[in-house]
């Protein structure tokens, strides 16, 4: 916090994360991602410099949707997948207000994948984190849209026949303007990706992957497991090379087709020079560069972490504010009399 | 044709009639609706009073000439107060030979029978199933009062060399046939002129058309003397006033711009287009410079989400839609009445169940507006009456969410949005304000605590500093508003959401009743069945029958003097336009032996079925 004057206030003190902190205990299992998510957003909400009045979290169904109750702002835990929905509304009506969302794999990709793809196209100005963890954890335990083909849980002990999705690739196909990807135990990784969020204008999607200790432990340890991070992540910086590894001698060119290789970065034989390794650009308008980003998985690809995509639109309640306003401008400000004497009318007279 | 007096004079001589039916039908690409509405001006202006029911496919253009294309417009009109658009029309306007099928058992028998010849070809004989052409039958012309016309024809003659298509000259022959019309009922042309450019200004060519094809259809009617006379309605005896012609829907949109002002809120409109009830949202969307936000979303459930979202940011939060977009909306209505947030839900009901009927009219959803969420979870429930009164119900839904932070129904049915009459438009002056109240004091601050008049919790809109809360669907805390799964507080927070819609009963009023308060029997209905009930409750007590009706606003919460003024009759008969609804309600409310007549065709009720079910019940009492 920056030193003031104790005996002359002018400006309203800073926040602290602390002022982001509700007075009800998280009731989330020990152990669980949604925790360390919970605390980067706390610890990084400050430096958006917003008034809590004017932070609205609003949340569907599921384990990560009890986040609103522990943010000291206004918050609306809704209803299984329509949080988009109900966002869109306060957004659309409310523009001064900074709305983020929380929501989980199941909420926003099954349930509510109506309303996710709709309010990515449409660009509103919310802030989306969705918790992934590849799992169903308020239910006990069935698989999810992003659940691995073949994964055995409650509902498939033979194993799941669904074709998972890959959260970022619907995401960039419905055009999201703003595309990332951290992992919970990432913390400053975490921290920097939700500033970007918070600081993007239309919708922001930030998956997070969540282990949910319980139900799906260790989902995504493949990754974060030390010995095997640096050659399974690849760290998404712009304007920086894709290169990845402990001794960043891995890269990434992309050939045909837009199909991406892994090659060995260097100037020896059957090496590849840096310079033929793709420059990873968050803002081309293309969205074909982020797709194929979106499909590297591992064991074929390291997981990309990091933006994605940064692109700009036209946030929808601007364009819902201007429209408005240019009908003010021709129409002039609505006379609620005039309007209902408008069209064919008639008088009748008193009959004298 | 109720026949009065006959005034002959120079010719045309001009028989004076209290009030005609009409109906003009035609193939849906016909233009029949537009023949309809340029009519019905035409009579309001004329200062009759009027009630109008369109009648069309739910195929946008169904293949021409089918029996399932038949599109047509009914209007009432006359120099007494109109309650209904007549139950059969005095005079039918076929244009084709499938419209001719489908609607020739409606009309009056003498009635006069406008054909247009031209349409009668072989291969439209055909597709109406006619194995050869029924106006040859010679008892047609003994049955009604037959003109027969080649339409097509003349409308083509009058159009030789405005070089026009043979295509487009064919489609402006409901033109031909309203200017047959207007020359009848003795109409004044100018007005209707000016009309067609104002319609088809972009299309000079088309205009020019179209007011070729309305003089010739008028000419017509002067030169050939059809019937030799002429007829005319005498103006309606109506209270003095600025008129409008309104439909169901367009009142109802007006009535939301409306509710916003007088609640000084910015208006939030979330919908998805689905008949009957899209007109709103399209009427709506040209209302922007009124404080009014509207929201095209992806489905039924993002329109009441979105709804709720605005309501919750402060603004007054509707959506409007028919029964299958309600069975969808009802989950999220579910937690509207958790929040405790003002919501105006409008339903135009259709016939169900599933796609059901999706063009025509049912009363069939006041069981779902009533039960059909999951859990215990009142919601009040209105009804408006009439096209205009679509206007006055939607404020009250408004006024009454807003003052009881609840989600309020509002019931409305096709055969009202589509329906239209005059209306004597109020000055907003007129109109009590309601505006709303938004708690900024975070002293003491509760989020369940309570008004403990109306039991509702305060409104805080986000961006109140101070106030932070969070709200959600799960069961809170009676005061504190957090989450509680304890058992009584369950208990009693289920029974507080129910004593605060049941007390809304204070807001009630008088009943709306016609007739004395005791007899043989009462008539109940609500909704769109007023106009028919009512009209043939005069009727029969013309007829000297003990009956009353009294027609009910509020399905929920009940009138409370309604319990006391059933006990005054001897028998009780609710007409509904579902297989019984209302009469359910009555009897497990009021343990009355409340009877059912249920009419299910997607057609509102004829004055006719009504009286004959009413004289059934309430014998003749000699004076």
């Amino acid at each position: 916090m920056s030193t003031t004057d104790n005996s002359t206030p002018l400006v309203k003190p800073a926040l602290s994360r602390k002022d982001f902190v509700s007075n009800q205990e998280p009731r989330w299992c020990p152990g669980c991602g949604d925790y360390s998510i919970l605390a980067q957003v706390q610890k990084v909400m400050p430096d958006f410099g917003i008034p809590r009045e004017k932070i609205v979290f609003v949340s569907g169904i599921g384990c990560s949707s009890r986040f609103p109750y522990y943010m000291n702002t206004y918050g609306f835990h809704t209803i299984h997948g329509r949080a988009p929905t109900i966002a869109t509304g306060i957004k659309v009506s409310r523009p001064d207000l900074t709305v983020w969302m929380a929501t989980g794999d199941g909420d926003s990709l099954a349930i509510g994948g109506n309303h996710l793809i709709h309010i990515l196209r449409r660009n509103v100005g919310i802030k989306i984190i969705l918790f992934n963890n590849r799992i169903y954890g308020l239910t006990k335990g069935q698989y999810s849209p992003t659940s691995e083909l073949g994964k055995k849980t409650k509902s498939t002990p033979g194993g799941s026949l669904d074709h998972p999705f890959s959260t970022l690739s619907v995401v960039i196909g419905a055009e999201g303007t703003f595309v990332a990807r951290s992992i919970d135990t990432e913390l400053q990784h975490l921290q920097a990706m939700l500033k970007r969020a918070g600081d993007h204008k239309g919708t922001a999607l930030l998956e997070v992957y969540q282990n949910c200790p319980v139900f799906n432990d260790d989902a995504f340890v493949y990754i974060t497991e030390k010995t095997n991070k640096a050659d399974r992540v690849l760290y998404l910086e712009h304007g920086k090379p894709l290169v990845f590894g402990k001794d960043k001698n891995k890269g990434i060119r992309i050939g045909k087709n837009f199909t991406p290789e892994v090659v060995e970065v260097g100037e020896g034989p059957g090496q590849v020079p840096l310079s033929e390794i793709a420059v990873h650009d968050e803002t081309v308008e293309n969205p074909s560069y982020a797709f194929m980003l979106s499909r590297m998985e591992w064991p074929e690809f390291p997981v990309p972490i990091g933006v994605l995509r940064n692109v700009i639109r036209p946030a929808y309640e601007e364009l819902v504010a201007a429209q408005k306003e240019r009908m003010v401008a021709t129409r002039g400000q609505g006379n609620v009399d005039k309007l209902l004497r408008s069209g064919e009318t008639w008088v009748i007279e008193p009959e004298n | 044709m109720e026949q009065q007096t006959t005034q002959p004079s120079s010719p045309p001589p001009i028989q004076v009639v209290e009030s005609v039916v009409i109906r003009f039908c035609g193939d849906s690409g016909d233009g029949m609706q537009l023949t309809g509405t340029e009519f019905t001006r035409a009579s309001a202006l004329a200062l009759n009073d009027l009630a109008t029911l369109p009648d069309f496919p739910a195929e946008i253009r169904a293949p021409a000439g089918t029996l399932f294309g038949v599109s047509g417009y009914q209007i009432n009109f006359g120099s007494q107060d109109i309650y209904t658009p007549g139950d059969q029309p005095d005079v039918l306007v076929a244009m084709n030979p499938a419209a001719f099928k489908v609607n020739l058992p409606d009309l009056v028998p003498g009635g006069i029978l406008i054909v247009n010849t031209g349409a009668f070809t072989a291969k439209n004989l055909e597709l109406a199933g006619y194995p050869h052409n029924p106006l040859d039958e010679e008892s047609l012309g003994q049955r009604y009062r037959l003109v027969k016309i080649d339409i097509s024809k003349l409308t083509a003659l009058a159009l030789e060399d405005s070089g026009l298509g043979t295509k487009d000259a064919g489609r402006c022959k409901n033109f031909w046939a309203l200017g047959l019309m207007f020359w009848m009922y003795q109409r004044e042309t100018e007005r209707e002129l000016r009309s067609i450019q104002e319609k088809f200004a972009k299309k000079p060519e088309l205009a020019d058309a179209n007011i070729r094809a309305f003089k010739a259809g008028y000419s017509y009617g002067e030169n050939t003397e059809m019937f030799g006379q002429t007829f005319h309605v005498r103006p309606a005896k109506i209270a003095p006033g600025l008129y409008r012609n309104v439909t169901g829907n367009s009142a109802t949109a007006l009535g939301v711009v409306c509710a916003g002002q007088l609640a000084n809120l910015p208006v939030f409109f979330g919908g998805y287009p689905i008949t009957p009830a899209s007109d709103i949202l399209h009427e709506l969307s040209n209302y922007l410079n009124y404080n009014v936000t509207t929201f095209q979303a992806e489905d039924e459930i993002a329109g009441v989400g979105s709804a709720i979202g605005a309501s919750y940011s402060g603004s007054l939060g509707v959506t409007a839609t028919s029964g299958p977009g309600i069975s969808l909306k009802q989950e999220a209505i579910g937690l509207a009445v958790m929040l405790e947030l003002p919501l105006v839900i409008i339903n135009v009901q259709r016939g169900g169940p599933s796609t059901g009927l999706p063009t025509k009219t049912e009363q069939a959803d006041l069981l779902q507006a009533l039960y059909g969420r999951h859990g215990e979870c009142p919601v009040p429930v209105l009804a408006a009456m009439t096209p205009s009164d679509c206007f006055h119900t939607v404020i009250e839904a408004a006024r009454i969410a807003t003052k009881y932070m609840t989600p309020v129904f509002m019931l409305s049915d096709g055969y009202l949005a589509n329906g239209s009459e005059p209306w004597r438009v109020p000055e907003m002056s007129s109109l009590p304000k309601f505006p709303a109240a938004f708690r900024t004091d975070p002293d003491g601050y509760m989020v369940y605590g309570r008004d403990p008049e109306t039991l509702a919790r305060a409104w805080v809109r986000p961006g109140t500093p101070g106030l932070e809360h969070r709200i959600g669907g799960i069961e809170k805390h009676q005061q504190t508003g957090n989450i509680s799964y304890d058992a009584d507080n369950h208990h009693q927070m289920v029974k507080t959401r129910a004593a605060k819609v049941a007390g809304i009963a204070r807001e009630a009023g008088e009943l709306i009743t016609c007739g004395p308060p005791e007899g043989d029997l009462l008539v109940v209905g609500w909704g769109s069945t007023y106009g028919a009930i009512t009209q043939a409750v005069h009727t029969m007590q013309k007829e000297g029958r003990k009956v009353s009706s009294v027609h009910l606003r509020w399905l929920n919460p009940l009138n409370p003097r309604l319990g006391p003024y059933l006990k005054g009759f001897k028998r009780i008969l609710v007409p509904e336009m579902n297989n019984g609804q209302l009469v359910r309600i009555l009897r497990s409310e009021f343990l009355v032996d409340a009877e059912g007549l249920n009419k299910i065709q997607g057609k509102p009720f004829k004055v006719s079925e009504l009286c004959h079910a009413i004289a059934e019940r309430a014998p003749k009492v000699q004076n």
